[in-house]
């Protein structure tokens, strides 16, 4: 071995080349990343479709999308708080309790939409801020705090709604419109993808050159086209397929949107990285002088707000708020959906992405046993298994890391 | 009954940071007592101790994460209190801890900028902390494979490196190593030892902490022994011997077995006395 050897990364075959084998030790070394839940989701795709033929179809497709906004929505909270290894059971009965006061505000109140939005928005951000509070000053976990959250908002809940019960928003307000009648013109989604794919294209490809230029290993201009690529044929006959009918939601457009922003910020920001390095190793972190209680209080109300937003989605779809809004199993659905789409349930791993994939999965689920007239009885059992699923998947690869040295 | 001291080293710097009267109790327990100690720049002081000599609470004072009862901390000249840890990082006083404090989970280039990230518009300049992340592993001649992979694949002694490096990130003048080669093989102790040289040669003052005597003779100049919270001597590396160190540690020269000793001499006296 010689002092040159730190530059051995550099000595690998360059080009394509490197970058699959690297991909593969990656997988070998139990860092599935995506993986499993694309596997999932073909699957699941395609048993659905052998028995029955209209699950593909177009039509159920863009049911499937805007089913998806406003669990997704709360999934993309949960994402950020298991990152910090953390959980929060309170979303469904945040989201409901945003219902209820848009209900409320906006119907038998008569304010305008616009404070009616925001009042819903700060109270998620006040929940949240209360209990990163009590996490930081008291130290109380957070599963205890969340789920004390969970029995108080749904009280508040109910007493917002007061003896009504459930109340409709007219069909032609512009919430409604949004959530059930708003798509994106077919023109303004292909260049959406386009412009995403663009963006993509040229921040990796400056990045490669400003990393080229300092001397350091850079993704090929070949695999960075061939990504491009990729994710430019993928998404537009996604967007086509879903454009022979209805098309792409807009609502759908916005959560797909909220996803790619926090993904940004997890990703390139130093917020970002100080929250997977309290998901990593909270002491490390507070050595390091991250102020790790910033980082909690900052998620525990990102992760609120999501849950107040999710709940206003869910109202606009429905165009309604009721006793049961954001009940039942929207709170165990949304953390499913983050742990399916691949965020460790033992914080410091995940992405902003398994929010998308993760409620994808659930909703194929429950969409394809719709179709085959199964109740909710199946749906239950079967979401359950595959949650146990993802659940092990995490639990072998972070093994599997660990054996490998990557943990 | 101490060692004698050395007879003072002539110098040629001025202390980079010099304790005196050093003091702290917790509760009724006192840990440190009176104890005073010099560091000089492009120097390796070791200081050994026994269990509970108060090896740590003196890091943990250096360190900012107590502060001391009695006694004065004069860095660079200047007398300063150290109340915190940002303090002690501000003054340029940099600790790698036992544990290393490193997240698993994150990569090399993370883990050496976590908490003072550059940033470059709204995000953070990754370029710009992958390069200088190699110009200061390869200046320690540092062996490691990627600066892309997680902390958490790499060897006992290459996370200590890691740990190591970090603490040069802030461009500090002293480094506090506290047991740096406890968990580690012969080769990466060699590697790690390597290291602190490198370190000395930078002219940092350099803080090591350990309980291996061989692993401090073979880097150390000077080495303090503490025992039982007070100063127990202080030797030239070149000077001494390890058996010499040793008896400081235990305090081999003032026990049970020695005062025995004298007391049998003083029986002894006493009958002659007696007869006479």
């Amino acid at each position: 071995m010689t002092s040159a050897e730190p530059q051995d990364d550099r000595l690998a075959p360059a080009g394509a080349r490197r970058a699959i084998t690297g991909m593969v030790t990656r997988i070998r070394g139990g860092d599935l990343g995506s993986l499993p839940v694309i596997v999932g989701l073909v699957l699941i795709c395609g048993i659905f479709q052998v028995l029955n033929p209209t699950f593909l179809s177009s039509t159920n497709l863009v049911n499937l999308t805007m089913q998806c906004a406003a669990v997704g929505t709360l999934a993309i909270g949960i994402v950020l708080v298991l990152l910090l290894g953390e959980i929060d059971l309170s979303v469904g009965a945040v989201s409901g309790l945003s219902s209820a006061i848009l209900a409320v505000g906006y119907v038998q109140l008569g304010l305008p939409m616009p404070i009616v939005i925001l009042g819903s928005l700060v109270t998620g951000a006040l929940i949240g801020l209360l209990f990163g509070v009590l996490r930081t000053r008291f130290g109380v976990p957070s599963f205890v705090i969340t789920l004390a959250g969970l029995l108080g908002f749904l009280g508040l809940q109910l007493f917002v709604l007061g003896k009504t019960g459930s109340i409709n928003i007219p069909f032609d307000s512009l919430l409604v419109q949004f959530g059930q009648q708003w798509f994106l013109p077919a023109w303004a989604s292909y260049s959406l993808v386009g412009l995403s794919a663009a963006s993509y294209f040229v921040g990796e490809f400056t990045r490669a050159r400003r990393r080229t230029d300092a001397g350091l290993t850079s993704t090929p201009v070949a695999v960075i086209v061939a990504r491009t690529a990729a994710i430019l044929v993928v998404l537009e006959s996604a967007a086509w397929y879903l454009n022979l009918t209805r098309g792409v939601g807009a609502m759908f457009a916005v959560f797909l949107l909220l996803v790619v922003v926090v993904h940004m910020f997890l990703t390139r920001t130093a917020w970002g990285r100080s929250v997977f390095a309290v998901g990593g190793n909270v002491e490390a972190a507070r050595r390091a002088g991250i102020r790790v209680d910033r980082v909690y209080i900052s998620v525990f109300v990102l992760c609120s707000t999501f849950a107040a937003l999710g709940g206003l989605f869910a109202a606009a779809r429905l165009a309604a708020a009721n006793q049961g809004s954001g009940g039942a199993d929207t709170n165990l659905t949304a953390i499913a959906a983050a742990v399916i789409g691949g965020t460790s349930l033992f914080g410091g791993r995940g992405s902003a992405f398994s929010a998308v994939l993760g409620i994808l999965v659930i909703m194929s689920i429950t969409s394809g046993l719709t179709l085959l007239n199964l109740d909710s009885s199946v749906r239950y059992m079967i979401t359950g298994l595959v949650l146990l699923l993802a659940v092990i998947i995490d639990s072998l690869s972070r093994r599997s890391r660990a054996a490998s040295g990557r943990a | 009954m101490t060692y004698l001291p050395v007879p003072t080293v002539v110098r040629t710097a001025e202390q980079l940071l010099s304790l005196r009267g050093i003091s702290k109790r917790f509760g009724a327990v006192h840990v440190l007592n009176a104890v005073d100690l010099d560091v000089y720049p492009g120097e390796v002081v070791a200081i050994v101790g026994d269990n509970g000599a108060g090896k740590s609470t003196l890091v943990k004072i250096l360190a900012g994460v107590h502060p001391q009862d009695e006694g004065t901390i004069a860095f660079s000249g200047g007398i300063t209190a150290i109340a915190s840890p940002t303090d002690a990082r501000d003054l340029g006083i940099a600790t790698v801890f036992q544990d290393l404090a490193l997240c698993d989970n994150l990569d090399v280039v993370s883990n050496l900028w976590l908490g003072r990230e550059l940033r470059k518009g709204g995000g953070l300049d990754e370029v710009e902390m992958e390069q200088r992340s190699w110009t200061l592993l390869r200046e320690l001649s540092a062996r490691i494979p990627s600066v892309r992979v997680p902390v958490a694949s790499l060897s006992g002694g290459q996370r200590q490196t890691v740990a190591i490096a970090r603490s040069l990130i802030g461009d500090p003048s002293v480094v506090i190593l506290d047991e740096p080669t406890a968990a580690l093989g012969v080769a990466q102790t060699a590697e790690v030892l390597n290291l602190i040289e490198r370190l000395r040669e930078r002219g940092l003052g350099v803080i090591l902490v350990s309980h291996n005597i061989a692993d401090v003779q073979a880097v150390a100049d000077r080495i303090v022994v503490l025992r039982l919270g007070r100063n127990n001597g202080e030797f030239r590396v070149a000077d001494v011997t390890s058996e010499m160190i040793i008896a400081a540690i235990t305090g081999a020269s003032d026990n049970s077995v020695t005062r025995r000793a004298s007391k049998d001499a003083e029986v002894v006296q006493l009958r002659r006395d007696a007869r006479s």
